[in-house]
């Protein structure tokens, strides 16, 4: 059993009472909700006659269902409106802030919160949204929940929860030049597999993870989902404070220095114990890129696609319906695999300085010919920045779509989605079969600067090249 | 798919079921209801949309619509079923298509305690007792007799000793998987935990 970790610390710290069962009563400190997962939990309320209990304790913004090309209303879809309104008539109700398309403050939830300066270390955050990992990155504990759990904590602002077991990872060195928190992550997501997680929530320490920035941080704890943790987070630091600091929501005065003193005391122990560690070495992290359906699957840039005998007895079943699926053959490289789409966005990579980097990628260049290419900023203040630092004509300019925030491709409820078996080179977090809207669609995971390498070539290309030029 | 859909309510001991197997590892939700279908505002719709595209790439030949899997209600999964995505649209829509209990090598965290919340226990059993299980609904069909109060999965020829998490299972037997009249019982509890977090007294502005 773990001790004096910082999820240790948190967990107790929001732990109302053993229940009767054995599980544990947990405190909800902030909840997020959108469209896609609430609607039923307020059917429940309704059904059962309950209010929700802490009306300023939850924040709804919408992302998922949204167009990305126009955004008038009412929307094209019937049914994407119908959520909106939902949405919109749950939160008038019951008196819940909500951040609506046009407020500047919409955006796909994972990257509203963080910006808002709502995300805080010490917190338990809970959505209905396995990327609600993501706000781990600020040292507070947050996971992702199912409707029902959505609809208790609106109800009592607490869930029933096993306490989670504690892995740490420690990330030895640092990335290399042209080598991003995605690579590292989905580096660490082969290594260790998609369901090593499972019952652990993960701390990513070391000298490669404090060298990252905030946003690079929330890229690695957005993605710990992908290897089965539930939760990831990453204890404060004077960057995490930095980032908060004037934030719209963050404290202000005399409460910002009570804060910073709260926040450095919930520091895992320098004589924490784990229930694992694993360590890896970030300065062996490739350009890498998967090459199946799970996230797991994935090889450096000069790495060929591993034969069944290179893969672990317990993930051959799946290696070989990812070979059929993606038409891939062991042996083969990677890299030069041609692209149709490519999609820059997501909670896993659709903030500022992940346009950044693919629109410094691009620079001058063009993309190839029939690819199409789209950029969806994760935020209304993420599409006001990007347009203000001018990275907006950039992507125009080499022919890139510049699309309104949203989820978007990531998961195709709206109607960005794959054609047919259309290869994408993607920067959101899931290569599962038809994730991105097609059922026969194929989806290589790789950083935004990847993508836009990919774009520029129409191939999978390694960005090094382009960054060394 | 079953006619009529009866949500389970209260305390349980037995699941007595006609069982069907879905081959494969990190199965996710996205696979087992695709995105499409949660543009919804309820669960209702959603048993006949269970594992749509798989469904369709098999043209009739997926287990879900195979004949002799007509009226199942406990599925035998393999590794980290659930996978991925938070959606409690999965489990429902198993839950519409008639499914009441699930038993596997293993479920993903999320997927796991939205079964519990919706009252679908999860079991679990070795890879070895799976691939028994799997091979021998090959070829004939398989009726099991589930009892929570033992974990016990029985039949005529088989017999199991199933895994399950204790707090689960205690669940289950006492009817407090449907955990929102217990949380709201600890009502001051809640209120006196709130107004201690350090953050909500320097977070005044929100």
């Amino acid at each position: 059993m773990s001790q004096d970790t910082l999820f240790d610390k948190v967990w107790e710290l929001h732990k109302v009472a053993n229940l009767p069962g054995g599980s544990d009563q947990i405190l909800i400190g902030l909840h997020l909700i959108h469209e896609v997962t609430s609607p039923q939990a307020f059917g429940a309320l309704k059904d059962k006659n309950l209010k929700v209990k802490f009306p300023n304790r939850t924040v709804a913004t919408v992302d998922h269902i949204v167009p990305t090309d126009n955004q008038s209303r009412p929307f094209k879809d019937n049914l994407a409106e119908q959520m909106l309104d939902t949405l919109e008539k749950n939160c008038f109700e019951h008196k819940i802030k909500f951040f609506n398309i046009g407020s500047g403050k919409q955006g796909i939830v994972h990257v509203v919160a963080p910006e808002l300066g709502l995300t805080q270390p010490g917190m338990t955050i809970a959505c209905g949204d396995s990327h609600t990992s993501t706000h781990g990155a600020f040292g507070s504990i947050a996971f992702g929940i199912g409707t029902s759990q959505v609809r208790d904590v609106l109800a009592s602002q607490t869930i029933a929860m096993n306490k989670l077991k504690v892995r740490q990872i420690w990330c030895e060195n640092k990335l290399s030049n042209g080598i991003y928190a995605k690579d590292l992550v989905l580096h660490i997501i082969n290594h260790l597999g998609v369901k090593a997680g499972v019952g652990y929530a993960y701390e990513f320490a070391g000298p490669a993870i404090s060298a990252l920035s905030m946003e690079e941080r929330m890229t690695i704890c957005n993605m710990s989902i992908e290897g089965g943790a539930r939760c990831g987070y990453i204890n404060p630091d004077e960057k995490t404070f930095s980032y908060i600091k004037g934030k719209l929501c963050s404290p202000r005065n005399e409460n910002w220095d009570k804060a910073i003193k709260w926040w450095e005391s919930l520091q895992s122990d320098e004589n924490s114990i784990y229930d694992d560690v694993f360590k890896i070495d970030a300065s062996k992290v490739e350009p890498t890129v998967t090459w199946g359906i799970t996230p797991g699957q994935s090889i450096g840039i000069n790495q060929k696609i591993p034969s069944l005998k290179e893969i672990d007895p317990n993930d051959q079943f799946i290696a070989g319906e990812a070979y059929e699926y993606m038409g891939f053959k062991p042996g083969q490289p990677i890299k030069d695999t041609p692209i149709d789409v490519c999609f820059i966005g997501s909670c896993t990579n659709g903030r500022i300085s992940d346009l950044r980097v693919a629109a410094q990628v691009l620079g001058n260049y063009k993309i190839a010919k029939n690819i199409k290419a789209f950029v969806v900023p994760g935020s209304e203040r993420v599409a006001k920045e990007a347009k203000k630092e001018g990275l907006d004509k950039i992507f125009l300019d080499a022919g890139f779509q510049w699309r309104e925030p949203g989820c978007s491709m990531c998961l195709a409820m709206n109607s960005d989605k794959l054609i047919g078996n259309q290869v994408s080179a993607s920067s959101s977090n899931r290569n599962f079969k038809g994730r991105q809207g097609s059922p026969s669609g194929r989806t290589l995971l790789m950083s935004p600067a990847m993508v836009a390498a990919a774009a520029i070539n129409g191939k999978v290309s390694d960005v090094r090249d382009f960054l060394n030029k | 798919m079953n006619d009529r859909f009866n949500s389970p309510v209260g305390r349980f001991s037995q699941i007595n079921g006609k069982c069907i197997s879905l081959v494969g590892d990190d199965v996710d939700t996205d696979r087992i209801i695709p995105a499409r279908f949660l543009k919804c505002i309820d669960f209702d719709s959603l048993g006949k949309s269970v594992f749509d595209d798989d469904r369709k790439a098999l043209k009739g030949k997926h287990p879900f619509d195979l004949k002799t899997n007509k009226g199942a209600s406990i599925l035998i999964v393999n590794s980290n079923f659930g996978c991925g995505s938070s959606r409690e649209h999965a489990p429902q829509a198993l839950m519409r298509w008639g499914i009441k209990a699930i038993i596997g090598e293993s479920f993903a965290d999320i997927f796991y305690s939205n079964c519990i919340a919706i009252g679908i226990p999860c079991f679990t059993l070795s890879k070895q007792s799976i691939k028994i299980i799997q091979r021998y609904l090959d070829n004939k069909d398989l009726f099991f007799e589930i009892d929570l109060t033992k974990s016990s999965a029985s039949s005529t020829d088989l017999k199991f000793n199933l895994g399950i998490k204790e707090t689960s299972r205690k669940m289950f037997l006492s009817g407090e998987w449907d955990t929102t009249s217990k949380l709201i019982e600890n009502n001051n509890l809640i209120e006196k935990k709130l107004n201690d977090l350090p953050y909500i007294k320097f977070n005044s502005n929100f």
